[in-house]
């Protein structure tokens, strides 16, 4: 058979297809079919919540980050008052740096819309909380000393102390003193404002009253390892397969496994795009999938592999009885 | 936790999750109990006998 | 209405109706009959992620009843979100296993690629809906979905106007705009599948024969 006659024999079945059934029918039911689907799943949804219930890990709060692990919120801080924490090296939607953004071959669509959620680390998450808690006179003569040094001064305090604070392993009290402005002391109060619980409060507000919007907070709380470190206890992490999986025992989102699956593989397990080359490459797929039916070889599986003919395997013995 | 509602039928999913793995697959337990009876249930609705027709003409 | 009053033939609601009526025939929008192939367990699997769906918004609605706290603090609470939760699941299956049998029946053929587009659009909306159920439970698995799904919104320049980390707006994306979507994208798709018909069955020696044009019953060409 030739292409031609291919086509033509398959556009000449498309019109007998769509065309409407003349030949034999049965009753059939749909009403009653859907009520008692209807019946079958709530008894399913009543049976499964009753046995099983649902996950509930707690969520946690800064104050319990900063109680748990204060070295990693102490480094974290000071990431964020120096600029080289994840949220600060981002790039947009959060911050201006063109570079910083993950590349689909040449072009970088992160970079399209801007900074439009604009997020200036050591403002929003040291500073503005601080000046909200300044109740102590060593707290209020640290921020007046931050606020009017220039910003080469402030940067060099801050990497300077990070830099320390590395080397010390994160233990503030084996730093040497030297030539950290207020930082030391900006930080430490940050701690405690955390362990308090009072910077919860402060990252979400804002200044505002009412408030839906964690981006702030959340970003905070991810640049730090605890988060990670507690998600990963529950294979939640991207190199686990994560995206599919839910805390405890419960199933979770099995439909996302070809999502999570390309990060689990060279190229992208290894690479600083790969995020963007998933997300493209699953643009794609998706589309793919949206158009089967014009997608010449994709759409011809269904007659290779012939489950239809179990399916319809009655139809085709009484046609076959008949002829 | 849920006291309201445990009975003795309850299970409880909240232990440390098992994970099988096998290569580069990593998957839970659950999720492959998930996809097993899915599975099962697509080969079992191919294959089980549907209730008989009654012609309409 | 009085005999002497005078009716626009030609009016919108008459248009209307006379468009709706032509494109579905009542017999044809409620049938009681099938085409005799409509005869397998794969058939319900379309009409049980439909049953899953109105479980999943009904446990849907009791849990916006009390607010996004409510199951937390709950013991009732914690129920209904497990119904809520279960019926997702049940309703993910359902919709995956009928998305199987459509596959492997080819039921695009006989120009209905549009009934096939609109499922495969609706699989695509419901991952989204539950992502956004995910992300507004308010507990560690909330905090790390968005803190990682962040970073792949983001690298595409899809995270500037779909802020994951934004409970506010990812909660009425969740039970305001998905649902909506998702609930038009199944209407289009019943209505679809009873203006068209079930896809009649592939011609029996389809492997082999790609080319054969395939048999309708004796008589039953129009």
């Amino acid at each position: 058979m030739t292409a031609t006659n291919t086509r033509r024999a398959h556009r000449a079945a498309d019109g007998t297809d769509a065309a409407a059934w003349t030949g034999p029918k049965r009753s059939y039911d749909l009403v009653k079919e859907f009520v008692i689907a209807l019946v079958v799943v709530v008894a399913l949804t009543v049976a499964l919540a009753a046995v099983f219930s649902s996950p509930d890990e707690k969520q946690i709060t800064l104050g319990q980050w900063a109680n748990a692990a204060p070295s990693d919120f102490l480094a974290t801080a000071a990431a964020e008052l120096d600029g080289t924490s994840g949220t600060a090296s981002y790039g947009a939607p959060y911050t201006h740096d063109p570079g910083a953004a993950q590349k689909i071959g040449p072009i970088a669509p992160q970079n399209w819309p801007g900074v439009t959620t604009p997020v200036n680390t050591a403002q929003d998450f040291v500073v503005r909380p601080l000046q909200g808690a300044s109740g102590d006179a060593d707290l209020r003569a640290a921020l007046a000393q931050w606020t009017s040094a220039g910003s080469d001064q402030q940067q060099t305090w801050a990497s300077g102390f990070d830099e320390a604070l590395t080397k010390a392993g994160g233990d503030p009290t084996k730093i040497t003193q030297g030539g950290y402005g207020p930082v030391p002391l900006m930080l430490t109060k940050l701690l405690r404002l955390a362990q308090s619980g009072g910077l919860d409060g402060a990252l979400l507000a804002q200044g505002h009253f009412y408030q839906t919007d964690y981006t702030k907070p959340l970003l905070f709380l991810a640049d730090g390892t605890y988060l990670e470190d507690r998600s990963v206890a529950q294979h939640l992490g991207g190199d686990q397969w994560g995206m599919m999986n839910e805390t405890g025992n419960y199933p979770g989102q099995a439909w996302l496994w070809l999502y999570t699956f390309w990060y689990q593989i060279k190229p992208f397990s290894t690479s600083g795009n790969a995020d963007a080359l998933v997300w493209a490459l699953m643009m794609v797929l998706t589309l793919a999938f949206v158009f089967v039916p014009f997608i010449p070889g994709l759409r011809s599986i269904p007659r290779l592999i012939p489950i239809y003919r179990l399916v319809w395997r009655r139809y085709y013995r009484d046609l076959e009885m008949r002829t | 936790m849920n006291a309201a509602r445990q009975t003795v039928l309850s299970i409880d999913l909240n232990h440390p999750g098992r994970y099988i793995h096998w290569g580069v697959i990593q998957i839970s337990v659950a999720n492959l109990v998930v996809i097993a009876l899915m599975i099962a249930l697509f080969v079992a609705a191919l294959l089980l006998p549907f209730p008989g027709p009654r012609r309409s003409r | 209405m009085t005999p002497d009053v005078q009716v626009d033939p030609k009016g919108w609601t008459a248009w209307l109706r006379h468009r709706a009526v032509r494109s579905f025939p009542p017999e044809q929008l409620m049938p009681d009959e099938q085409p005799a192939y409509v005869a397998s367990w794969i058939y319900v699997f379309g009409v049980f992620t439909v049953a899953a769906l109105i479980v999943v918004i009904g446990t849907g609605v009791i849990l916006s009843m009390e607010g996004p706290v409510w199951w937390h603090v709950s013991g009732v609470g914690h129920y209904v979100n497990s119904t809520h939760l279960w019926s997702v699941e049940l309703f993910m299956a359902f919709m995956v296993v009928h998305l199987w049998g459509k596959f492997f029946m080819a039921a695009w053929r006989g120009k209905r690629a549009l009934t096939w587009i609109t499922g495969a659009v609706a699989f695509v909306a419901s991952v989204g809906a539950a992502f956004t159920g995910y992300l507004t439970q308010q507990n560690l698995d909330s905090q790390w979905i968005a803190a990682e799904a962040k970073d792949g919104l983001n690298s595409v320049g899809i995270g500037a106007y779909f802020n994951v980390l934004d409970f506010g707006q990812m909660l009425m994306w969740h039970i305001v705009l998905l649902p909506l979507v998702l609930g038009l994208l199944v209407v289009v798709h019943v209505l679809l599948v009873r203006r068209h018909g079930v896809v009649p069955p592939l011609p029996a020696g389809s492997q082999a024969n790609q080319a054969q044009v395939p048999e309708q019953e004796a008589g039953s060409r129009p």
